[in-house]
């Protein structure tokens, strides 16, 4: 899966766990420029990216992600 | 982990509008119940049931009402983090027909809430209280080898657990639902932990058992999270590291599971349980087609894997009704050879005397259900429909929402279980008088009139999007076209058996006409399901020699169609009038009036019962039928297509 391709799979994942269809997924997009994006959302997103691409994360990566850059880099290493 | 429960694969996949359908809730004036509750009805997923419970949040701030949806005001008490687990309950109670409040007191107050008159749960007063305690909420002290204090350990924890309770019940009277405790999958010893007292796993085990006990006694109710937990596997259930992250007592994938198992422990105490199990025949409760394999063919042997697969049915069947179900049955089938299974087939654990009301006819099955709720005076919310046919689930779906009908897997070894994970007979207590209402009904396996037909079923017909291809007899349809015509029983109107050099025979003489019929919808293909053949009779007739059709597809006006597929060669064959024929046999009574229906006339009849039909080509109309038409490889004609 090249790098659009995991923009645009991670755009629906966030819409879905957002609940909000206008989210613009950008690498630079991070907690807090999300409404909602709190701890326990944050796993409920971790989830299901390891669901939806079938990998798994470790906690300490999970615990250093900083924004969807992050998110994406880690993505193409395990998948 | 295994889907069936993962997935909660009795429940119907989450339609693609899922998300369109619950942005309408908020222009819709309500009342809204029955829209929650069928948006609630697949298997939806943790980020579905948030999105839902969030809907319904928006719902109540409107102030619209959620009728017919019973209110029900759930305090949850945990030792861990309950805040994803909390909307997935309150949208997998909707699927249970309940508009769930729920209250969650400060992470960790367990002790503080239950026994604090005012306190946020108790002055909340709810009408249950869900202990969602797991087992790292307890003072569990290794005593190994011990068994003075092992049994003190869990008389300590036993005594704590009463004491929220009269904590609850003293202070706002609530229901206490306690949880029995999942252990870890981590052994000590190994094998040994479930002898010796004292280690982790033999203290779990102690306080369940317990636990258990004094719940039975108490009139509170139990949610045995230990035997879910059991059911996935303990390694599953336990995900340590969502534990060390944020305090997860399960897995979150296994979320909308658990929230299921509530919703049917609230539905349970507000009477919802189901009552009823209304069960198909051919394919469900036997291996095959009664009407067409006779009482020698249906498979229901002991020994026989697909026979033992609904022998499996049947004997859960009849637990079910020992503890109080109510049986029936809904089957497309003449009435005395759907019920010759029950009185002569030896291996039959389900009898005539199992059964409250038996209908079997040729009706839509919606008018059945509908006939069999209203002889037991039982609402069809109290029902439950078993079928192996995804066209007949999705009718009664469509056509009675209130009928809960699970979906069934392809293999029939997992129908029973199938139909026991999905709990719709969920009870929360069991007395005597439930041993005895399987009786109640009187089970004579009566027959009971059809009203009207449930409104509808053209148009359901129309959403099965149904493609019928017509083609002459051909080399590679003709074993098929054999096979049927040698097992076909019901819907057979000469059952004249050939073999496949006589059907080959058929194929190349181009004075016979020969028809093979396929039909297709939106379920998938139904394969060949007719097969026609006439011959020249007196100059400018054709005889209907043969004329057979799968009972699969009946009641969807496939024979109109195909009739008029036939005037349509006849009349470029320059034929005037069709000559129809009906032989009887013990088995085509489903077909004595076949040719009336489509419009022929008769003209004579024997003392056999033999009649004999005519219709005149010109001039003649069948009724048509939702259905598109291809029509090819004829010799004389184009590659037709016809909507």
């Amino acid at each position: 899966m090249d790098e659009p391709q995991v923009y645009a799979r991670l755009a629906e994942i966030f819409q879905d766990v957002f609940d909000e269809d206008s989210i613009q997924v950008t690498p630079e997009l991070s907690a807090k420029d999300v409404d909602g994006w709190d701890s326990l959302t944050h796993i409920r997103l971790i989830l299901t990216i390891e669901r939806v691409f079938k990998i798994k994360f470790s906690t300490s990566e999970i615990g250093k992600l900083a924004n969807v850059g992050d998110l994406v880099a880690l993505i193409k290493v395990r998948s | 982990m295994n889907p069936l429960y993962t997935e909660l694969q009795w429940l119907l996949r989450t339609p693609q509008e899922f998300s369109a359908r619950l942005k309408a809730l908020a222009n819709s004036p309500g009342p809204l119940g029955r829209d929650v509750q069928a948006l609630a009805l697949p298997a939806l997923d943790l980020n579905q049931l948030t999105k839902l419970a969030k809907a319904l949040d928006k719902v109540r701030e409107d102030g619209k009402s959620l009728n017919p949806l019973t209110p029900f005001r759930l305090a949850v008490l945990s030792n861990s983090t309950i805040d994803m687990i909390l909307p997935a309950l309150v949208a997998s109670a909707a699927r249970h027909g309940i508009a769930l409040e729920v209250i969650q007191p400060f992470y960790d107050q367990v002790a503080q809430e239950a026994l604090t008159p005012d306190s946020k749960v108790n002055s909340s007063k709810p009408d249950a209280v869900l202990l969602a305690l797991d087992y790292r909420a307890l003072p569990l002290k290794l005593s190994l080898g011990n068994a003075g204090a092992s049994s003190a350990i869990v008389q300590g924890v036993i005594g704590y657990l009463q004491a929220l309770r009269n904590g609850i019940k003293t202070n706002s009277n609530a229901v206490c639902i306690f949880q029995t405790f999942a252990p870890p999958a981590e052994a000590l010893f190994g094998s040994l932990d479930r002898a010796l007292p004292g280690t982790l796993r033999s203290l779990i085990d102690g306080i369940n058992r317990e636990l258990a006990e004094f719940v039975l006694g108490s009139g509170d109710v139990l949610l045995d999270v230990s035997a879910l937990a059991e059911t996935i596997g303990l390694a599953d259930w336990h995900n340590t590291q969502l534990w060390n992250m944020g305090k997860f007592a399960f897995s979150v994938e296994l979320i909308p599971l658990y929230a299921d198992h509530v919703g049917r422990i609230l539905a349970g105490i507000r009477g919802k349980s189901r009552k009823v199990l209304v069960l198909d025949l051919d394919n469900t409760v036997w291996g095959g087609v009664i009407g067409d394999d006779g009482l020698e063919g249906i498979q229901i042997a002991q020994g026989d894997a697909r026979g033992e697969a609904h022998l499996a049915v049947q004997r859960l069947a009849l637990d079910l009704r020992q503890r109080g179900i109510v049986l029936a049955v809904s089957s497309k089938n003449t009435d005395e050879v759907a019920r010759a299974p029950f009185e002569k087939h030896p291996e039959m654990l389900l009898k005539l005397d199992h059964i409250a009301v038996f209908q079997a006819n040729w009706n839509d099955k919606a008018t059945n259900i509908q006939a069999i709720a209203e002889e037991l005076s039982v609402g069809l919310d109290s029902i439950v429909f078993l079928d192996d046919n995804p066209v007949e689930r999705e009718l009664v779906r469509r056509l009675l929402p209130q009928v809960a009908v699970p979906e069934l897997p392809e293999e029939p070894a997992y129908y029973a279980r199938t139909l026991a994970a999905a709990g719709y007979f969920e009870a929360i207590s069991f007395a005597n008088e439930d041993l005895k209402r399987a009786d109640f009904y009187g089970d004579n396996a009566r027959r009971v009139k059809l009203q009207r037909q449930v409104g509808g079923v053209d148009a359901y017909l129309a959403s099965l999007d149904m493609t019928i291809t017509f083609q002459p007899f051909d080399a590679t349809g003709r074993a098929r076209i054999v096979q049927l015509i040698n097992k076909s029983n019901q819907y057979n109107l000469t059952t004249r058996r050939y073999t496949d050099p006589e059907v080959a025979a058929a194929e190349n003489d181009p004075e016979v006409f020969t028809l093979q019929v396929r039909l297709a919808d939106i379920f998938g293909d139904n394969g060949m399901i007719s097969v026609v053949i006439c011959r020249p009779a007196e100059a400018g007739a054709w005889e209907i020699d043969t004329w057979l059709m799968s009972c699969r597809v009946l009641g969807r006006k496939v024979e109109h169609i195909v009739l008029r597929e036939v005037l349509e060669h006849a009349r470029a064959a320059g034929v005037y009038q069709l000559i129809g024929t009906y032989r009887p046999t013990d088995r085509n009574k489903l077909v004595v009036d076949h040719y009336a229906k489509l419009g022929f006339s008769k003209v004579a009849a024997e003392e056999s019962g033999l009649t004999r039909w005519e219709l005149h080509v010109q001039g003649a109309e069948p009724e048509s039928a939702p259905i598109k038409v291809i029509s090819q490889g004829f010799a004389t004609d184009k590659e037709a297509s016809r909507a």
